[in-house]
């Protein structure tokens, strides 16, 4: 009851302090260890149904439609229906198929999707496992996704398949590059691999608010976009030229662990770019009777929810309000907000753009993202070094060699004019 | 390079079609003086039906005036021969033990009037083809059912309906028909006979 801030870390040690009545200390320590992930293993399962659902309700408003709406109000049983159907249907495995590879491949996808959620610190005090390498271990564990793909859809032996896992390993290796050179300013400046050393040096400025956090920002999310094979960069499932590309192969349960994965990591993706760069679960000191009250509003104007669920809801979220208002809005709500709004900017990314071409995409990873990360490191090295010379010369020096920058590579990367093509007979 | 403002634009595009689905996102919309308008066209079919035009057609009935004993139809089977899937099935006149046709209301009728719903396609051209005007197209579309020869074959019960109904639904195609029957009544009607269709 004291805090809202420590709810979740409260309740985890007031259970750890039951079961220490009647356990000896080593089994204490497996239960708060099993706890913990049993946590996340049943939230992530939860978030990525919820994801489908959030997406499919974005894109299709983004498209003038409904989007799920018959399943449960406002189609919220949706996810719920799909996972079922996923349960009950046929798993067919081509012929000719490794059986043993196809079907250990969507497996292998999921396990680092749900093992990034160990260092990512949800709010103050609530990260699994406080590595001191946390940074190195995600770059790691997301790094295996890429095997996963190739290892089903090398084994599905089909045409489509193959070519779309190959344009993932190619993609996803020609990406990993700038996504890790962008965190290097970060680590620069921050001195710390540990994720929450990290989000804690965000106290006083987040690192979007800085020249080289601005690009580094948006380098690290456009590789992480990349990476987990979204619009605009989607060619290793292009619909329209390979099928399913990797996954074509696949049904059933298997069909949905890949699903599963690319969702999990599209959320982790959103959830480190707020930890590395829009200050993690730190934000400002706003007290929770606003947001308590915001939420009431919502639930009460939620026009399709039945009428005893707005009332009783309304009501839970005033109480929330009037128990906890003076304190300040709990840093995981903080936390699932910005990831929750990097999100829609997926989400809004898919609404949006067309796919780009194969050679666009290498070109934009090669030719502008890779050099800007360079660049944006030389910034962020300009940053730590001029600290004396006072905050006016260091925003400017280090934005100038971006912008500068930035500039060069737009136009060193100008597409060269088309020549008149003369003919040389027919004129 | 794919960088330029037309990327920025897009996502703009996307974002006001977002906002304006929700009457919460046009208020805000008009708040900064930008015209919204809502282009939701969705209609949530089984809460919510379109209003179908007059001349809607989905399948045809049999038009009876007053009790379905009186219905129109003398079994002349124009529109079983004319039915170009041949989804009508007639089975007629009716006829005594001496093979003498039945009258009733002083015409003859079918014994059996069949129309095979999963074979119509909704033609209109039994309706062009009859003398009588005995056979009208109907307007309703949920004709969905579980078992193709025991509910997908529409017997002569299910096919009848009331002129009323046809009035009803078809308002100007109805008066028509009633025009033509009045005229041809009347031209009859110097000549006794039994009691006149009502």
């Amino acid at each position: 009851m004291s805090s809202i801030d420590q709810l979740f870390v409260n309740a985890k040690a007031a259970l750890l302090s039951l079961a220490a009545q009647w356990l000896p200390g080593w089994a204490v320590a497996l239960v708060s260890i099993l706890l913990t992930i049993g946590v996340i293993a049943l939230i992530a399962p939860a978030i990525m149904m919820y994801l489908t659902w959030i997406e499919r309700k974005i894109i299709a408003r983004m498209q003038n439609r409904f989007g799920p709406t018959r399943v449960g109000v406002y189609g919220l049983a949706q996810p719920l229906a799909d996972g079922l159907k996923m349960l009950i249907k046929e798993d067919i495995v081509p012929r000719g198929a490794d059986g043993l590879l196809h079907l250990l491949a969507p497996i292998v996808s999921v396990v680092p999707a749900i093992l990034l959620f160990a260092v990512l610190p949800f709010g103050r005090n609530m990260v699994a496992a406080d590595l001191n390498i946390g940074l190195l271990y995600f770059f790691a564990v997301s790094s295996v996704g890429s095997y996963a793909i190739f290892m089903g859809g090398w084994a599905s032996r089909s045409k489509f398949s193959a070519l779309g896992a190959m344009r993932a390993v190619a993609q996803i290796i020609s990406y990993e590059v700038p996504g890790v050179l962008s965190v290097v300013a970060v680590i620069m400046v921050s001195g710390t691999l540990s994720t929450v050393s990290l989000v804690e040096a965000q106290a006083d400025q987040w690192f979007v608010f800085t020249p080289w956090g601005l690009v580094g920002a948006l380098i690290f999310f456009l590789s992480g976009v990349a990476e987990v094979n979204r619009t605009p960069f989607d060619m290793p499932e292009a619909e329209s030229e390979l099928v399913g590309g990797f996954h074509t192969e696949y049904s059933g349960m298997k069909f949905a662990l890949w699903y599963m994965a690319e969702f999990l990591e599209s959320f982790a993706i959103c959830a480190f770019t707020v930890t590395f760069f829009l200050g993690g679960w730190q934000g400002p000191a706003i007290p929770f009777w606003t947001l308590a009250l915001l939420l009431a509003v919502i639930v009460a104007t939620g026009s399709r929810l039945p009428l005893p669920v707005r009332g009783l809801g309304a009501l839970t979220m005033l109480a929330a309000g009037v128990m906890w208002g003076a304190q300040p809005i709990p840093s995981w709500a903080w936390f699932l907000a910005k990831t929750y709004a990097l999100v829609f900017v997926l989400v809004w990314f898919r609404g949006t753009f067309p796919r780009l071409r194969a050679d666009q995409l290498m070109g934009l990873a090669w030719k502008f993202l890779l050099p800007m990360a360079l660049l944006n490191v030389l910034a962020a090295g300009i940053w730590v070094m001029v600290e004396e010379q006072g905050v006016m010369v260091r925003w400017m020096l280090s934005a100038a060699v971006l912008v500068l920058g930035a500039w060069a590579l737009v136009m060193a990367n100008r597409p060269a004019p088309l020549q008149r093509r003369t003919y040389l007979f027919a004129d | 390079m794919i960088i330029g403002g037309g990327v920025l634009q897009g996502l703009g595009v996307t974002f006001k079609t977002f906002l304006e689905t929700y009457p919460w996102g046009r208020g805000l919309l008009r708040l900064l003086r930008i015209p919204a308008a809502n282009g939701l066209v969705t209609v949530e079919y089984p809460d919510v039906k379109q209003q179908h035009h007059e001349r809607f057609r989905v399948f045809p009935f049999l038009v009876y005036d007053g009790t379905p004993e009186n219905l129109r139809c003398v079994s002349c089977k124009i529109c079983e021969v004319e039915c170009p899937p041949q989804c009508i099935h007639i089975v007629g006149p009716a006829k005594d033990e001496q093979g003498r046709p039945l009258k009733a209301y002083g015409r003859t009728y079918p014994v059996k009037f069949d129309i095979d719903m999963s074979i119509c396609m909704s033609c209109r051209i039994c309706v062009d083809v009859c003398p009588f005007d005995a056979i009208e197209m109907d307007n309703e579309y949920e004709l969905s059912a579980q078992e193709r020869f025991s509910k997908l074959i529409f017997n002569q019960k299910r096919l009848l309906k009331s002129n009323e109904y046809f009035q009803q639904i078809k308002p100007t195609e109805a008066a028509e028909v009633d025009a033509r029957l009045a005229a041809k009544a009347a031209k009859a009607a110097p000549k006794p006979a039994e009691p006149p269709p009502a």
